[in-house]
């Protein structure tokens, strides 16, 4: 764990740079850890942040992407374009929820 | 005196510069518990960004039949390591072989599954499609079974010799399963 300063904010990360305390989160945050990796937060990307922290909150883990895609309403295709390559390890970290630990 | 130490970099390596990795499966069965290997991890390699492949053979077939992908049966016949969920017995041999207990076993491999939120099979070779799979049919298994291309879904790419598929593999890791 270590603490670090993203967006004027000072927020508790581990040691991969993901955030560990929900509560720290904020949209600002998440459009500076979005930069981070080269991504410009649209529309379509805040649906998903948004849904990954519902579910992260209500479910107590983080959603795998099938989930994200029936239960949240953005499809595989979609999540591939959004947040390209990794897009299961990429969102979770703009959302600041740990890496999806499921197998599917 | 001190030295400064470097801040850690804070930003996680997505590795997006070296995913030359391509991994290829050889999907060659076609009983329930033999497919879903090679999906669960395409479907992985799909989502850390590898290029992945799947070449269907021989009963593998079946994954990407339209007739059959939604039908795929599961035995314990000629399996000793089916136990009853929890228990330490094994499933008898014998009745493996009796009516309906093929039917039976599905059904509850099914259920196992389902209960894992993992999809059935039909829309996990959709899933793997949508990620960027490459699906390819093997051409020995398409004559020997008098297939056509309009058997299969329309997901699948082509259909392809196995000299084809050793030289898209060049490079690559390849699964067998």
């Amino acid at each position: 764990m270590a603490t670090t300063t993203i967006a004027g904010a000072e927020v508790t990360v581990d040691e991969e740079g993901f955030m560990t305390e929900y509560e720290q989160w904020n949209e600002e945050i998440a459009a500076a850890l979005a930069t981070n990796i080269g991504i410009e937060l649209g529309e379509d990307h805040w649906q998903v942040i948004k849904f990954l922290r519902e579910d992260y909150k209500e479910q107590g883990e983080t959603p795998m992407l099938r989930r994200v895609s029936n239960v949240g309403g953005v499809s595989t295709k979609e999540l591939f374009q959004l947040f390209p390559k990794k897009p299961a390890k990429k969102m979770s970290y703009i959302a600041g929820v740990p890496k999806p630990h499921g197998c599917v | 005196m001190t030295t400064a130490q470097e801040a850690p970099s804070m930003v996680p390596d997505f590795g997006d510069d070296d995913t030359d990795r391509t991994i290829c499966f050889i999907a060659s069965k076609g009983t329930l518990d033999m497919v879903y290997p090679s999906l669960v991890m395409a479907n992985a390699a799909l989502g850390e960004g590898i290029e992945t492949h799947i070449f269907f053979t021989f009963w593998g077939m079946d994954i990407i039949t339209k007739k059959h992908q939604e039908n795929l049966q599961f035995t314990w016949m000629g399996n000793t390591a089916m136990h009853p969920p929890g228990k330490k017995l094994h499933m008898p041999q014998g009745a493996a072989g009796l009516p309906g207990m093929t039917k039976m076993a599905t059904k509850m491999m099914k259920k196992q599954i389902a209960d894992l939120d993992v999809p059935e099979v039909p829309e996990f070779v959709q899933m793997i499609a949508d990620a960027g799979g490459h699906l390819w049919a093997c051409k020995m298994s398409v004559d020997m079974m008098g297939l056509e291309k309009d058997d299969m879904i329309p997901e699948v790419e082509d259909i392809i010799s196995a000299t084809d598929f050793i030289e898209l593999s060049d490079g690559a890791q390849v699964i067998f399963t």
